[in-house]
């Protein structure tokens, strides 16, 4: 059994996300995986708008923000400027799937040699629990008071990560859950498989993390990890897609 | 170096390259084609990136990554897809990135036209996008001159870590000329390395890029350190030209394509032996008010006409350096439309100016 270390990618400070909230584990492993692979000091990061903006407080890496939906294009910028670094972005489902939907598609499509985690827990939480793209149908947010309903206009929840899958630049996307011990691990696995492929240039990588906002789902960090196993997950089934 | 031939938008490429631009990316738009056709061309070759963006946000965002990441960056576009470009603008002033932004503007509001226009010079000069910030602006008159200042733009971006914005139009952009290029001298610009810029933490503590600021007054502490940044620049960075001053009482105030109209009509002019001559800004922001206001002075000079390809936006920083001193009339053509010399000449008989 190895000795248990303080990850060096992450900083000794305490956080800011709410109880249960599933940020703070996911920037865990993202430094888990930067420390394993020993990248940390070639590695970049893209933080996007959103509660995961002050990600850089957390990341003891160089860490930059991007517009809401650009975080992509900054990559594409940052990594075929500096094509020896290792460049990932951190998005969550309205920046990813909303107003940054072409910047992720075609990032997607050059096949940028990209990682990008993206944090998909159904609702935008910064700004006060509004629909998201991936907001589950009948789910009620504080936009979709009376649940999201496809059949009024308010559209289906997005699963980006198929349609992602769908394009030749695409080598690897994985839809992950961070709401159990065992679900953590295999998010992990995940995120350090797509941070490889990036190594091994072999092209634009994402995993797709499903996470609890216990805040904005109005639950307790425990309802809400059980939330997702009973509900999310089946909007939104894990596994490798590609 | 030989006379060549050269179109304004390929000068621009050329000063790029020259430059030393590690990083383009852009979008369709005319009248900027060509510049886009060029990068796509000769970055390449030069072993620089290329990309064409699937947007303007996202051309602009991708300069932004560029820059964080250390690049010389540029993109270019017009008009309709400056006003696109405006959020990474703000965004790259709020993070203090350097990057040249290249206009070629054309006819608006809206979609407008592609004929010629100025019409953009509010945008340009008073930030464009949200928040208290400046761009620096340089305004070619000439295919020349459309590389030397995109030529200085590069380094007045990087040593002042800021966006430069180069304000060409439909006729410069698409105009040849028999030009000699020259590389400006930018010495005194040099910076020994860029110590904000993201390259991975090897050997150093972490950077961060970063245009949000919590707390507190520290926002406003980035703030004020953006405009202690500004004031330098009004000190230092103003350009502007004077042409057949000695003895003028009347001016001619006029920049870009515009001011090579007002050079004709002032021969014209002083062949009739009427005491007029030219101001020409080259930096529209920052505005060149004092050397406005002491020409005003000196010459006394007791009429002004400014000429514009828009509606009179420049009007507004003319008044600003003149202060009442003089009169001050205007004449403009809109909506991707080109004054003619006979008909500025026709309205300053009419009007009586000289």
């Amino acid at each position: 059994m190895p000795d248990f270390k303080r990850t060096k990618s992450l900083e000794n400070v305490p956080t800011h996300y709410c109880p249960g909230c599933g940020h703070g584990i996911i920037h865990r492993l993202v430094a888990e995986v930067v420390d394993e692979l020993d990248i940390r000091e070639k590695t970049i990061g893209i933080a996007p708008v959103g509660c995961a903006v002050l990600a850089y407080d957390y990341w003891n890496f160089d860490v930059t923000e991007a517009a809401h939906g650009r975080p992509l294009a900054v990559a594409t910028g940052i990594k075929r400027t500096r094509p020896k670094n290792i460049v990932f972005t951190y998005q969550g489902d309205g920046d990813l799937a909303a107003i940054g939907t072409a910047e992720t598609l075609h990032a997607a499509n050059r096949g940028e040699n990209l990682t990008c985690i993206f944090v998909n827990n159904t609702v935008y939480g910064m700004t006060g629990g509004q629909m998201a793209p991936t907001t589950m149908s009948g789910q009620k947010t504080a936009t979709t008071p009376f649940g999201r309903h496809p059949d009024k206009g308010e559209g289906f929840p997005l699963k980006i990560s198929e349609i992602l899958a769908l394009l030749p630049g695409v080598v690897y996307v994985e839809r992950v859950a961070v709401s159990t011990p065992q679900r953590v691990m295999s998010a992990k696995k995940a995120i350090k498989q797509a941070f490889v492929n990036q190594i091994e240039n072999k092209g634009f990588s994402l995993v797709e993390v499903l996470s609890m906002c216990p805040t904005i789902w109005g639950m307790s960090p425990v309802h809400a990890a059980e939330y997702i196993e009973t509900t999310v997950i089946k909007a939104f089934p894990l596994g490798r897609i590609k | 170096m030989k006379r060549e031939l050269l179109a304004g938008n390929n000068a621009v490429g050329r000063a790029a390259i020259d430059a030393g631009c590690q990083f383009y990316a852009g979008y369709p738009i005319t009248p900027q084609n060509e510049l886009t056709a060029f990068m796509a061309k000769n970055m390449p070759a030069n072993r620089r990136v290329f990309i064409q963006a699937e947007s303007e946000l996202a051309a602009i965002n991708m300069v932004f990554g560029a820059s964080a990441a250390g690049a010389r960056a540029m993109t270019s576009s017009s008009s309709p897809g400056i006003s696109l470009k405006q959020e990474g603008i703000s965004y790259l002033a709020g993070a203090m990135l350097p990057a040249v932004i290249v206009n070629v503007q054309r006819g608006g509001p809206g979609l407008g036209n592609i004929g010629p226009s100025q019409s953009d010079y509010f945008q340009a000069t008073r930030g464009g996008g949200h928040g208290d910030y400046r761009t620096i602006v340089l305004a070619p008159s000439s295919v020349e001159e459309s590389y030397t200042l995109t030529y200085l733009g590069f380094s007045l971006a990087d040593f002042y870590r800021t966006p430069v914005l180069i304000l060409s139009d439909a006729i410069t952009g698409q105009m040849a000329e028999s030009v000699k290029l020259t590389k400006p001298d930018v010495k005194k610009y040099e910076i020994r390395s860029k110590e904000w810029a993201l390259t991975g933490c090897s050997g150093r503590k972490k950077r961060i890029v970063r245009s949000l600021f919590l707390g507190r007054g520290v926002l406003e502490k980035r703030n004020l350190q953006l405009q202690q940044n500004y004031r330098v620049i009004e000190k230092q960075e103003v350009r502007s030209e004077v042409y057949n001053t000695q003895g003028a009482e009347i001016l001619i105030v006029a920049y870009g394509s515009m001011f090579r109209l007002a050079k004709e009509i002032i021969l014209k002019l002083r062949n009739k032996g009427k005491k007029i001559g030219g101001f020409r800004p080259i930096t529209l922001w920052p505005f060149p008010y004092k050397r406005l206001s002491l020409l005003v002075s000196r010459n006394k000079i007791k009429k002004i006409l400014v000429i514009e390809m828009s509606c009179g936006q420049m009007v507004e920083d003319v008044k600003i350096g003149v202060l009442g001193r003089s009169k001050i009339y205007f004449y403009g053509r809109t909506g991707g439309e080109i004054p003619a010399i006979d008909e500025i000449m026709e309205f300053i008989k009419r009007k009586k100016i000289a």
